[in-house]
Formats: C-alpha cells, structure tokens, sequence
C-alpha cells in the first residue's frame, strides 16, 4: 500500500518504493553481493552512519537465511572524515566498531543514499585507515545521480532520477516508524 | 563554546558533550592507524610559559591526531630572555596565523588577556593557582569511563589545595557532575576562600578513608610556596600521606587518582602509585582524548553571534 508523508512546504510526498519494495530490494542485494563473490567467504558488510547500520544488519540477515552464513557486520562514522566540518558542526559522533580485521577481506559498505559521492569518499579514507582490504564495494538502496566525485555503487536498489532541489527520504525499520523511500519535492525550480 | 578557560564557563550538558566525544576519540587512539583528519588545515599555538611536560606532550598529540598543526613556543631560548613582552610575544605568535592559542602561565588571567589581545580562541592549559579546565576534563573522563558515572561519587582531594589549580578545577566541575567533594590539607594549605567553594574539609587522611569512592592527591608545590608551610616531610606523610598501610583501608574498588608530577614517598607510596587501585596511567592516556575533544568542539563549531 502507497503512502504519502508530508513534504517539508506541507503538500504530500510521491512515495517510490513500500516497505515490501525495499525488502526485496535489499534481498536481491544480498543475493547479487554472494553471487558475485561465488560465496560469503571474506566478505564484511560495513554500514555507514546511521541509516546504512540496520541496512548492513538486514543484508546479513537476509544472506544468512539463504547461504546459512553469518558474515560480519561493522559501523563506520565517517564525521572526522568529512570535507566540510569547518562549516557545518558536528554533533555527537556515531560508534565505529569492525568486528573483524579487514586486512585481505572484501569490504562492502552500505548506505542509504548515493548523491554526490562525498560521503562514500569520506567512508573509503576512513576504512583504508582502519585496515588494507582487498577491495572495497558499495551497496546503496537509491542511486539519486549528481555525483561530485568520480564514485560508482556495485549493487543499487533503485536508480532514482531526481533533480537537485528534490530530497529523497528513505525510511527503515529498526530507525523509523515507517519504512520506504519517499521523493520530497522541495522548493519549485524558479522559487 | 569559542574558549576554555575556566571550568565555571562549562555547563552539565556542555561537559557531557565533551565527555562523549572523548570517549569517541579514546576508540580514534585505540585504533591502527590512530589519526584522523578532522582538523586538517588547522595550526595550533602552544604558548607554554611554566615548564610542563605531560600537558605539552598531550596537547601537541592531541592536535597531531586530529592532522592540526603546531606552533610550539616556550621562553627558554626565546626573545622573553631579551626583554619581549607577554602581549608582544602573543601578538608575533598571532602572525604566524594559528588559529587556536594553548596558554600556560604561572600568573593568573594570562589566557583571558591573550584572548583579548589576539582575539583567537583560547585554551587555558593552567594559569597560576587559578584553573586548568583540561585536567579537569580528563579526571572526570577517567572516572566516568572507571564507574560508568560521576553523579554521586565520593571524592577526596589530599594536599596542596592552596597552590592548586587543579584542585580549584577539579571541584567545581566534580560539583558540576553531581559529585561530593571534601578537601584534605594542612590548614596552612588550605586557600582563604574554601568556604565559598561549597565542599567539605577534613583535618587528616584517616578521617576520609573508610567513605570515599575517589581520592585524589596533589603534589606540594615548593615553586609556589608549598613546602614552606608545614614542619617537616615526614610529618606531612604521617598525616596526609597515602601509605600502603592506609591504602589497604579504603573501601573495596576505591581508586586513587593523581594528576602528575609524583612525589614517591610523599603524597603517595610507590608501591599505591603502581598498585591495582591507580588510575594514574589512564589520567595520561585519557588526557590526550578530551583534549582532541576540546580542540576539534573549538574548531569546528560555528560561533554564535
């Protein structure tokens, strides 16, 4: 069932994905992610701040029910990492815990939104200080475009073209209420 | 926040932030690679005008953890020998373009008119017998990360109260975080003005051992006058000195803490400062942290006008 939020100027929201959509999606990610790897051997998820923390949880969680493997799961902050601390403060940092040594593992970090790619340039430098991979792939539910910096995901859930004055909000269980992916159309170009 | 010079400037919730991000940073230390580049960029002013070891070696850690630069200044060898003064060296300092000061000095106030003068954002690391709020913060991390809270703890401070800043820090930010404090000391070494410090005070060691949860000793200060004001060492240990023998008395999981430098044999028994209940080792450890707290809360929150 569709349902609509309330944008941030008050008119509804498009929803683009239901819960049921995001969980098949993230599904098929746990399946594309052991596929590619002809297994879970050496692989570590690595959920970025916040809302990729329970995303990486139910990749694991899901890829266990089909392969019987429990794989790792570790958090990343990445706010030390940032290139624009000097102009927007920080509050409190989020917990960074790898539970294993990534030294000759496959990293793949997971987040919720792929935009400029700024975020996933800050996750690469603060994972490459914690260890030495043997790669490192992303996992994203929306791929929204406007990429600032020369990043691409390995695994999407869905492409979601947008322009720049859109936001595009997803939700998840274990964070919010409840879960989907929602387009909020912001302010109107000529605003 | 724009300076730290005083703990009286810092709130609850303020020093609990701190305290957070402290923690946060103790797991930036622990790791491989224990540097982070939040402060790349940034370039940091230590003006140290009292000798100071651990509190110069922490903070230039702390900056360097956080990728700061350091701008270290200390008299010894410098144009103070030639007759500069205070405002002159602070002001050549500014030119050189950090954007954080580090002040030490034996008067009391010298970071505040530093801070004037520059207009930089300032971090007193201890002027006179006034303050030294970093110590302060490290203590309280200390015992926080120790006993999972501050809020209701028992804390003793033995010795050198009078020359102390980091006693005058120390309890009012213990206040602060909701602990009870009482001052141990010679009355000759006590300062004038306890009663308005709203702590209690014993006249002996022996009268705090059995009730508190902290006890926290302070070196007697001959530079500023400490060791004039009492008969002999040795009467001083047999009323203030931690023993082993009185050691053994405090209460199980009781700690001792000590801000640096020790005098074995004095204030504290060499075998107590290396025994299970010290926390000295983690005072040092910790120091680092909160000062990355201190330095990266500084230099990347934006200042309201």
């Amino acid at each position: 069932m569709h349902r609509t939020l309330r944008s941030r100027l008050g008119g509804p929201m498009p929803q683009v994905m239901t819960s049921d959509d995001l969980d098949r999606a993230i599904r098929r990610i746990g399946h594309e992610i052991v596929e590619r790897h002809h297994g879970t051997d050496g692989i570590v998820l690595v959920g970025i701040h916040s809302r990729g923390v329970p995303l990486a949880e139910q990749i694991a969680s899901d890829i266990e029910s089909f392969e019987k493997v429990r794989v790792p799961v570790g958090e990343l902050d990445i706010g030390l990492y940032r290139d624009d601390l000097a102009s927007r403060p920080t509050t409190r940092l989020g917990r960074t815990l790898i539970p294993v040594d990534l030294s000759g593992e496959t990293v793949v970090l997971v987040d919720d939104v792929l935009y400029t790619g700024r975020t996933i340039r800050a996750a690469l430098d603060a994972v490459l200080d914690l260890g030495r991979p043997r790669r490192i792939e992303l996992a994203v539910i929306c791929d929204r475009g406007h990429r600032e910096l020369p990043i691409r995901p390995d695994y999407v859930g869905k492409n979601l073209p947008t322009s720049e004055h859109q936001k595009v909000k997803v939700r998840i269980k274990g964070i919010d209420a409840e879960a989907g992916v929602w387009i909020d159309e912001g302010p109107p170009a000529d605003a | 926040m724009r300076d730290l010079l005083s703990v009286d400037d810092l709130d609850r919730a303020e020093i609990e932030d701190l305290l957070d991000l402290g923690d946060d940073f103790v797991e930036v230390l622990g790791r491989d690679v224990p540097k982070v580049p939040a402060l790349r960029g940034k370039t940091i002013g230590l003006m140290f005008y009292e000798p100071s070891t651990r509190t110069r070696l922490s903070f230039d850690r702390a900056a360097k953890a956080l990728s700061a630069d350091v701008l270290t200044f200390t008299p010894g060898g410098s144009s103070v020998s030639k007759g500069e003064s205070l405002k002159d060296t602070a002001l050549t300092l500014q030119a050189m373009g950090p954007h954080l000061m580090v002040v030490r000095h034996k008067a009391t106030g010298a970071p505040w008119r530093i801070r004037d003068w520059t207009g930089l954002p300032v971090v007193n690391a201890g002027d006179g017998a006034h303050q030294h709020p970093t110590q302060a913060l490290l203590d309280l991390l200390t015992l926080r990360r120790h006993f999972g809270q501050v809020d209701g703890l028992r804390v003793a401070i033995v010795g050198d109260i009078r020359h102390s800043r980091v006693a005058r820090s120390l309890a009012g930010s213990l206040q602060t975080m909701g602990a009870s404090v009482t001052v141990v000391a010679p009355s000759t070494l006590l300062p004038i003005d306890t009663q308005s410090w709203g702590v209690a005070s014993a006249a002996g060691i022996d009268e705090i051992l059995g009730e508190v949860d902290v006890v926290y000793l302070l070196r007697i200060q001959t530079e500023r006058g400490g060791g004039d004001v009492f008969p002999s060492v040795a009467e001083y240990v047999s009323r203030f000195g931690l023993t082993r023998d009185r050691a053994d008395r405090l209460p199980d999981g009781a700690v001792v803490m000590h801000p640096g430098p020790m005098n074995r044999g004095v204030e504290i028994d060499p075998q107590v400062a290396d025994g299970p209940r010290a926390l000295v080792t983690h005072q040092v450890s910790n120091g680092i942290a909160v000062r990355m707290a201190v330095l990266f809360r500084l230099l990347t929150s934006e200042v309201p006008e």
